[in-house]
């Protein structure tokens, strides 16, 4: 029980965060008279919000490395449009018209990484630029609005996963095989990794520990996985994006050289170089990925409002870096987390969805988002001089 | 005991910091008008003692007085020093770059009335100071469009302005090349018949020689003797090196049978220009060589050019305009980036442990893989667990006192964290460890451990360049000592011959001198 103590213990941070989302939750699910965690208000969550996490995705690597981002939301308008245009104006195919948006939007990223990386400009400056740039030729492009896209495209966001088996009693079967797969895979992948620990005889968490975590995490995803099937359309297809984005993201930052390459440079650039980090190709490649996840952002976006709009796109930069900071990654660079930036994404959507359930008007809502951003940083430093203290 | 003839006298000043006694009983004795120098190796005390003088530390937190004029001071902060006439110019300059001349002059002392600077007093009043220290500037040109030496003068023109009895220059020409150097000790001449009286902090015996009157000797914080170079008996550099080096080798160092074989790295004609001031030598024709199972020392004093040399060796990370040829086993390399030099089998472990070589934010595991990622990763992917095992393995075999791999690296103590450093470096599996300043701010008891892992490492075949201000050390420690002075290597002696009183030789020897 002591080595359980002792592991929550190190790791209690992330949980504050996750305990901050559920006071949240529980929040909103009483203010609202319990109408918050409806299904079909849970599967909207996702969908609304989606467009927050994949950018904080690649926000969490920005910041991480040092830099920040303020164009995204600019790149998701450019994009987005282009990508409308591809559709409605040149006709063609929607599948071609998303891989060609994701490497115009890789292109835009190779645009700011050669200013940042090479040139060595400030990236505040450089995304500041591409802030206007990119808002300018969004307006450019696409006017006001362009519309008349194909429904295949418009189901990205707004479709769910077909119901190919039929249903159980109320729930959706799709959703319900999503989740086991999801709950397998994640006791497959705990008992690997620990399986490793053992063959390299390194310390493997206590036994209940690891019980209890495989435990929680399947109760977690069954209930999601329950609540979805209840639901008009049972999976989003949004939800599976960024799932695999989620978890393909938590992958490169721990455990690729590429990812540990971020920390090293966010944490002592000095450092890093001297230990032979080329600095200058792994800031190119940081904004090069935060291009290809703005243009997913894009598709995403456009698809969800049903049409390429210049103004779409608004504020999104700030929303990613709010939910980059509000799940503790350091202003200072060095330290952050995938997991935390979505955790500080969803905080961001339910807050954004229970005020919007309880009609509270739209500028209170943006005064409230503000006030949380900055008592959830206050929060962090007091804790961390608290740490130091002791 | 106070006398008329004497400016100032500073009596038993003891300064201790956490753990270390800096200063003990120092005593100086300055006279009215007179040019006296400090003399004494890295660390002996004497930043301390002018930081005590200049009320950087205050009153209180040292014990001994300070008498100025035959009164007593107790300054608190550095204005109070200022307004008894004591004025001090840093090693390193205090200029703003993107101020002009004149605005950097009266920094902090504007020629002002009600809180409105009167430019045309400003400037007209910087032009008469320029002069007197004869710099011919416009006081409109910025301090950053002028060079180093330049820069010296503007900072002493900054000190004419406030009212100076006693002038103190730290270091002042170590920045600077001949002809400015030469100029500001002629600067310094001209102030002594002006009877202002200089304090002047050098490691160039060559110009205390030539200017000052007197010399105080300090040597592990505390004061040796005070020579009078004008005295009956004529004060050789030999005499004042023997003044500042007289101590013995104490057993502080494990015994080590080195077995030296062919030689790995040699480095030829190696120059090497400040990255600033293109124009500056740093690192003039260097050359040197390594063998396997050897452990060469270079000693210098501050500035010699040790660092420089090695940090543009270990991937062109340091100067510009470098020039000369890298061979490894004979055949010449390229190491224009560190990855490069990595590849070529070099490390470089920095003297400035928490600005360049740790992140102090990251845990123990990730500091030691960061420089050989590729060796516990397959695919960009790596493996945690491998990389785990290898860090706990370091951990254990160097002794790294942390409960597990998974600590940060910022709360470890100096000594562990140059262990964590050895430890990242010594996994990359180099052939050449260049260790730079290994033992700086490391108590007696960790030293030792480093000494035993160094010889370790030589006995494992590796070539082994130690960078180090500890005569001591180098001599305890090494198998054959380089000594360099003003970016030349001046001097190769060998373990038998290695004395302090040999090296510190070399390591004040002019460059106008011929080595050869």
């Amino acid at each position: 029980m002591n080595a359980v103590r002792e592991y929550l213990g190190r790791n209690v941070r992330q949980y504050g965060i996750v305990a901050a989302l559920l006071v949240i939750v529980l929040l909103f699910q009483v203010l609202t008279d319990g109408r918050l965690l409806y299904p079909n208000n849970v599967a909207s969550l996702i969908q609304q919000n989606a467009y927050v996490m994949i950018l904080a995705i690649g926000m969490v690597m920005v910041i991480v490395a040092g830099h920040i981002d303020l164009s995204v939301g600019s790149v998701v308008a450019f994009v987005g449009g282009l990508c409308a245009i591809m559709m409605s104006q040149w006709e063609l195919p929607w599948l071609l018209a998303v891989v060609l948006s994701l490497g115009v939007g890789a292109l835009v990223g190779m645009w700011q990484g050669f200013w940042v990386a090479y040139v060595g400009i400030p990236a505040f400056i450089v995304t500041l630029a591409g802030m206007l740039i990119f808002r300018g030729l969004a307006i450019v492009l696409v006017g006001t609005t362009v519309a008349g896209l194909p429904a295949g495209f418009i189901g990205i966001s707004n479709g769910s996963v077909p119901n190919w088996f039929g249903f159980v009693g109320d729930l959706d079967v799709v959703t319900l095989v999503i989740g086991a797969i999801g709950i397998v895979a994640f006791a497959v992948a705990q008992w690997r990794s620990r399986m490793s620990l053992r063959r390299h005889e390194l310390a493997v968490e206590p036994m209940p520990a690891f019980v209890v975590k495989i435990v929680l995490a399947a109760v977690l995803i069954g209930v999601v996985t329950y609540w979805l099937s209840l639901s008009s359309g049972g999976t989003p297809i949004v939800l599976l994006i960024v799932g695999v984005l989620i978890i393909a993201y938590s992958f490169v930052l721990n455990r690729s050289v590429f990812g540990r390459h971020i920390y090293a440079i966010g944490g002592n650039r000095h450092a890093a170089v001297l230990s032979g980090v080329n600095s200058r190709r792994v800031d190119f490649g940081i904004f090069v990925n935060m291009g290809v996840l703005a243009a997913v952002a894009a598709v995403i976006t456009t698809s969800r409002a049903g049409a390429g709009v210049a103004a779409a796109g608004m504020n999104y930069e700030l929303d990613a870096i709010a939910a980059c900071f509000i799940g503790g990654t350091a202003v200072a660079g060095g330290v952050g987390r995938v997991s935390g930036a979505m955790i500080g994404a969803l905080i961001m959507g339910v807050l954004n969805m229970g005020l919007s359930i309880m009609a509270v008007d739209a500028a209170w809502q943006q005064a409230i988002k503000g006030l949380v951003l900055l008592l959830a940083v206050a929060f962090d430093l007091l804790s961390k001089r608290r740490a130091a203290l002791a | 005991m106070a006398s008329e003839s004497n400016i100032l006298e500073m009596r038993g000043i003891t300064k201790e910091f956490p753990g270390v006694k800096a200063l003990q009983d120092v005593t100086l004795d300055v006279r009215r008008g007179e040019v006296h120098a400090i003399c004494g190796e890295n660390g002996a005390g004497k930043s301390t003692l002018m930081k005590v003088l200049s009320g950087v530390y205050p009153h209180g937190t040292y014990d001994g007085t300070i008498v100025m004029d035959g009164e007593a001071c107790e300054f608190r902060t550095i204005r109070d020093s200022e307004a008894r006439g004591i004025v001090i110019i840093h090693q390193e300059l205090a200029l703003v770059p993107h101020l002009s001349i004149a605005e950097n002059i009266f920094l902090g002392n504007e020629k002002a009335t009600a809180g409105v600077v009167d430019w045309h007093r400003t400037t007209s009043e910087a032009a008469a100071l320029l002069e007197r220290v004869g710099l011919s500037e416009n006081p409109a040109t910025k301090a950053m469009d002028i060079g180093v030496g330049k820069q010296q003068l503007v900072e002493i023109a900054k000190a004419l302005s406030k009212r100076v009895d006693l002038l103190i220059l730290d270091e002042p020409t170590a920045a600077l090349n001949d002809e400015d150097s030469a100029h500001l000790l002629k600067l310094i001449d001209e102030f002594r018949s002006h009877g202002i009286t200089c304090i002047i902090i050098s490691h160039k015996l060559n110009e205390i020689a030539a200017i000052a009157d007197r010399v105080t000797i300090l040597r592990d914080g505390a004061t040796i003797e005070t020579l009078d170079l004008h005295g009956d008996e004529p004060v050789t550099e030999d005499r004042i090196i023997r003044g500042m080096v007289g101590r013995s080798l104490d057993s502080r160092f494990p015994d080590h049978e080195p077995t030296i074989g062919e030689e790995v790295l040699r480095i030829e004609d190696w120059t090497v220009h400040h990255p600033i001031d293109t124009e500056r030598v740093v690192v003039d024709h260097a050359n040197l060589f390594v063998r396997a199972g050897e452990i060469v020392g270079m000693a210098g004093l501050m500035g010699a050019g040790r660092t420089e040399l090695a940090m543009s060796v270990f991937g062109h990370s340091y100067g510009s305009r470098i020039s000369g040829t890298v061979l490894k086993n004979g055949s010449p390399i390229r190491t224009r980036n560190v990855a490069e030099a990595i590849g070529h089998g070099l490390a470089y472990a920095t003297e400035d442990r928490k600005r360049y070589g740790l992140n102090l934010i990251q845990t123990i595991r990730e500091n030691i893989s960061a420089s050989a990622l590729g060796k516990v990763s397959r695919w960009g992917v790596v493996d945690s667990q491998a990389e785990t095992q290898v860090a706990e393995r370091y951990r254990t075999d160097f002794r790294i006192k942390a409960p597990t791999v998974e600590a940060v690296a910022g709360k470890l103590s100096g000594g562990n964290q140059q262990k964590v450093v050895l430890s990242k470096w010594v996994y990359s599996d180099p052939d050449v460890l260049i260790l730079d300043e290994p033992t700086r701010g490391i108590d007696v008891g960790a030293k030792y451990e480093i000494y035993a892992i160094i010889n370790a490492l030589a006995d494992a075949g590796k070539a082994v360049i130690v960078i180090s201000s500890e005569l001591p050390e180098l001599i305890g420690l090494c198998d054959r000592v380089y000594a360099m002075s003003q970016g030349r290597i001046t001097g190769e002696v060998a373990r038998a011959d290695a004395t302090q009183e040999a090296l510190m030789h070399y390591m004040t020897m002019d460059k106008g001198v011929d080595v050869r």
